[in-house]
């Protein structure tokens, strides 16, 4: 570590919002909607992946509201089908998969690694052109009567026994497929060739790497869903039959294919997620990440693994018993990279200097609720408990803990952590550490009764249930009202911090990232002269010494 | 943000080289950047065929009978002159990129339209082999008839063959090759639809000189889908008109 790298470290006291930024530069509707920038890009994407998120929220608002009473009473069993059907394909395809990536990857990967933009800033645009034509195509299928297959799409069911709008919304995945293809592209390209002189690969943030990874799975899963989703659309439209066993078929082959991008999908969702909670962790702990090559390359062996485990989706569909086998003990393998990150970042904070702001709070959130998501995950793992729980609300509970527990906690860390970078504002911190607390606490509520629901053995994806149940789902019902508050605190005060909050100063976190080092918000070219690294990511030992030989200088004067 | 934090290495300004995007700090930068996102788009086609191609080794596999003579009714000459039209056509996209290297406008021109035309001449073949499918009811639906595989004599590609009449059950799973031989050259042919509407379009640009004037990337990257697209065909032929034929 040399003096040519000085951390910037302004007064928060005097910030002033840089007249010229990326927000301030061009103005017009047309300056956003047809922008090469990635950081306004970003921007759009929030904007309508939260929208999206809410449509789902409201569907699963309707669900839970649904199971409040054992029977069919609020909606008919054919419509509850379509509601968590449309639940799945929205919160899935428009809300996990490009949530992180699309909102704060493209805003933040480029900064990070000292870039001025993505490689492909017009392919960049028009994946987000390709997300919002898939999602108006899938509010299109709702609005027109829906469709009541599962987000699964499992075959026979979808290609011989409904008669829904399954094509459109097949339609509707396969154009939001090339959004997250054009993502993952742009993502690998621009991390190999456009990093800033001295960033080297083991300089790259840990959020770096976690979209490498991801962007791998992206571009290698997304077309194994797509030619998955045009077979079933042959199927239905000509009666192909390939997945038909009257005509020779194999219903089976369709779910090797699906899982085969569906599976890695659960990675493409949390990946991402996991970057951000090194990012979070590292800067709130003031140290750098214990053990930064290993957490890197859990997140590769993450992604590579990922492509091994698809048939463990398919333990009660009649695969051999021999491929029961493997592919079960190729799930337990992807547990050893995502516990090498939960204890890392355990570690890190470890003698650390931690502080609890709303983002740390958000990770810490994650790290609980992820743990318990990703245990559970070994008893579905294993073959023999699989049977019993997989058709049951226990995997109901143990997706959504590592989804909401896991995924939407980094989302909202991230977005706390860096909502300072993007407007030049402060949230108001109090009431946010509040609606972190009550996301926290609404989220077991929720959930938690679902895994003892589970393993009684009440079945998903029925309206009604046996009355002994009830009791569980009231608390499930109630803990999901608290958790929509939780979900609409932010919204309110976000929206009031954009004029109302405290200017933010370039570095607000006092944070070693690349993104920090600018002002904010940023400029439309991110750096006013092209940064060059000479220094490891998260070097806040060195950081701490250097203020402390700061102040020691000015005492002395 | 202080000066002394970066060490300004970059000259922005006069020295821009003309065909430079905004964000790339070199030509050869841009060159990578660009050439390897291309190689990445083409790795994202091969998983999708490659899903295809999966499908179609694994009922080849278990129908194999009905496979081999079901493939019998494809014409090989036809199937090999289209492969041979194919080939030429890669060549020419080959050659477009080689004189756009050069510089020489009208010979970038005419081989664009020599390799529109070749995909011409590939569509109207197929065609011809699509409409011959048809017409004997091998079109996978209610109207598919198994009556070449049943009964070979009735039939002249079967009888020439020496196709042996198949029982019933075998002879109902041609229709599952019929399904993926028109699922797979479709989805073929459709990349070499998208294929000719860029190279309509690269011709229109092209005579106003946008490929000879140093930057041809765009061109360059157009062939590389466009032998992809051909590679394609030259696994699919095999795999469809040339099972148990030696």
């Amino acid at each position: 570590m040399n003096d040519a790298t000085i951390v910037n470290l302004p007064d928060q006291a005097t910030a002033k919002i840089p007249r010229d930024n990326y927000i301030t530069r061009e103005n017009g509707i047309l300056s956003w909607l047809l922008t090469q920038d990635h950081k306004r890009i970003g921007i759009l994407y929030l904007i309508s992946m939260t929208f999206f998120f809410f449509i789902g929220g409201a569907l699963a608002g309707l669900i839970r509201l649904e199971l409040l009473t054992p029977q069919s009473d609020l909606m008919a069993a054919d419509t509850y089908n379509k509601v968590f059907t449309m639940h799945g394909v929205v919160m899935i395809f428009f809300f996990l998969v490009p949530s992180v990536p699309g909102a704060l990857g493209n805003f933040f990967l480029p900064m990070m690694i000292g870039a001025k933009d993505l490689a492909l800033p017009k392919m960049n645009l028009a994946s987000w052109y390709m997300y919002m034509i898939g999602g108006i195509l899938t509010l299109w299928a709702m609005i027109t009567g829906g469709v009541d297959t599962g987000w699964t799409f499992t075959t026979p069911l979808s290609t011989h026994y409904v008669n829904t709008n399954v094509i459109t919304t097949g339609l509707a995945i396969f154009v939001a497929g090339f959004s997250s293809i054009f993502t993952g592209l742009n993502f690998i390209v621009t991390i190999h060739k456009m990093r800033a002189p001295g960033m080297t690969w083991f300089r790259l943030p840990l959020f770096v790497w976690a979209n490498y990874a991801a962007s791998i799975l992206m571009v290698l899963g997304t077309p194994v869903l797509g030619i998955a989703i045009v077979l079933v659309a042959l199927e239905r439209t000509f009666g192909i039959g390939v997945f038909d066993p009257t005509k020779g078929g194999d219903p089976l082959l369709f779910q090797h294919l699906f899982w085969f991008y569906s599976h890695p999908a659960v990675y493409i969702m949390i990946l991402p997620g996991m970057g951000v909670i090194s990012e979070v962790i590292s800067t709130f702990s003031r140290k750098r990440v214990f053990g930064y090559t290993a957490v890197a390359f859990s997140s590769v062996a993450i992604a590579v693994f990922g492509f091994f485990v698809w048939a463990h989706h398919m333990f009660i569909m009649g695969i051999s018993s021999y491929a029961v086998l493997v592919f079960s003990l190729l799930t337990m393998l992807v547990a050893v990279p995502s516990a090498i990150k939960i204890f890392n970042w355990a570690f890190t904070l470890y003698k650390g200097s931690i502080t609890f702001e709303t983002p740390m709070l958000y990770a810490f959130g994650f790290m609980g609720l992820f743990t318990i998501g990703g245990m559970t995950g070994v008893f579905l793992g294993v073959a023999g408990t699989d049977i019993h729980l997989t058709e049951t609300y226990f995997i109901v509970a143990h997706f959504h803990f590592v989804m909401v527990g896991g995924m939407l906690m980094a989302f909202l860390a991230g977005i706390h952590f860096w909502w300072p970078k993007m407007t030049g504002r402060m949230y108001p911190e109090k009431i946010s550490q509040l609606a972190a607390v009550i996301t926290f606490i609404g989220f077991n509520f929720t959930f938690f009764p679902q895994f003892i629901l589970g393993t009684l053995g009440m079945p998903r994806r029925y309206a009604s249930y046996p009355a002994e149940f009830q009791v569980l789902n009231v608390l499930s019902t109630a803990g999901a009202t608290i958790l929509g508050v939780g979900y609409l605190l932010p919204i309110l005060y976000l929206l009031w911090s954009l004029r109302y909050g405290k200017i933010a100063g370039d570095n607000p976190w006092q944070a070693t990232g690349l993104e920090w080092q600018t002002q904010s918000p940023p400029l439309t070219e991110n750096f006013a002269v092209m940064p060059i690294v000479d220094h490891e990511a998260y070097d806040y030992e060195w950081l701490e010494q250097k203020t402390a030989q700061q102040k020691e200088a000015a005492n002395v004067r | 943000m202080s000066d002394s934090s970066t060490a300004a290495a970059h000259q922005h300004g006069s020295e821009h080289a003309p065909f430079l995007r905004h964000h790339f700090e070199s030509m050869e930068q841009q060159k990578d950047a660009t050439n390897f996102a291309m190689w990445l788009f083409l790795l994202t086609e091969v998983m999708f065929f490659g899903g295809l191609f999966t499908v179609y080794m694994i009922y080849r596999n278990w129908y194999y009978e009905a496979f081999v003579a079901a493939s019998h009714q494809l014409s090989v000459t036809l199937g090999g002159v289209n492969s041979c039209v194919l080939i030429t056509s890669s060549f020419t996209m080959a050659l477009a990129v080689w004189c756009a290297e050069r510089k020489k406008k009208a010979a970038v021109v005419a081989l664009l339209v020599a390799t529109f035309l070749m995909g011409v001449l590939f569509l109207g073949i197929k065609g011809v082999e699509y409409r011959e499918k048809f017409a004997k009811h091998h079109f996978p639906g209610t109207t598919y008839s198994m009556e070449a595989f049943t009964n070979p004599a009735s039939d002249a590609e079967a009888t020439e063959a020496g196709d042996k009449p198949l029982p019933q059950a075998v002879a109902e799973r041609t229709e599952l090759f019929f399904s993926l031989y028109f699922a797979m050259t479709g989805l073929h042919l459709l990349h070499m639809l998208i294929g000719m509407g860029l190279l309509l379009y690269m011709v229109f640009r092209a005579q106003s000189g946008a490929y000879t004037g140093g930057h041809f990337s765009y061109l360059e990257y157009f062939g590389f889908y466009w032998h992809f697209v051909d590679i394609v065909w030259i696994f699919l032929f095999p795999l469809l008109y040339l099972i148990n034929r030696h």
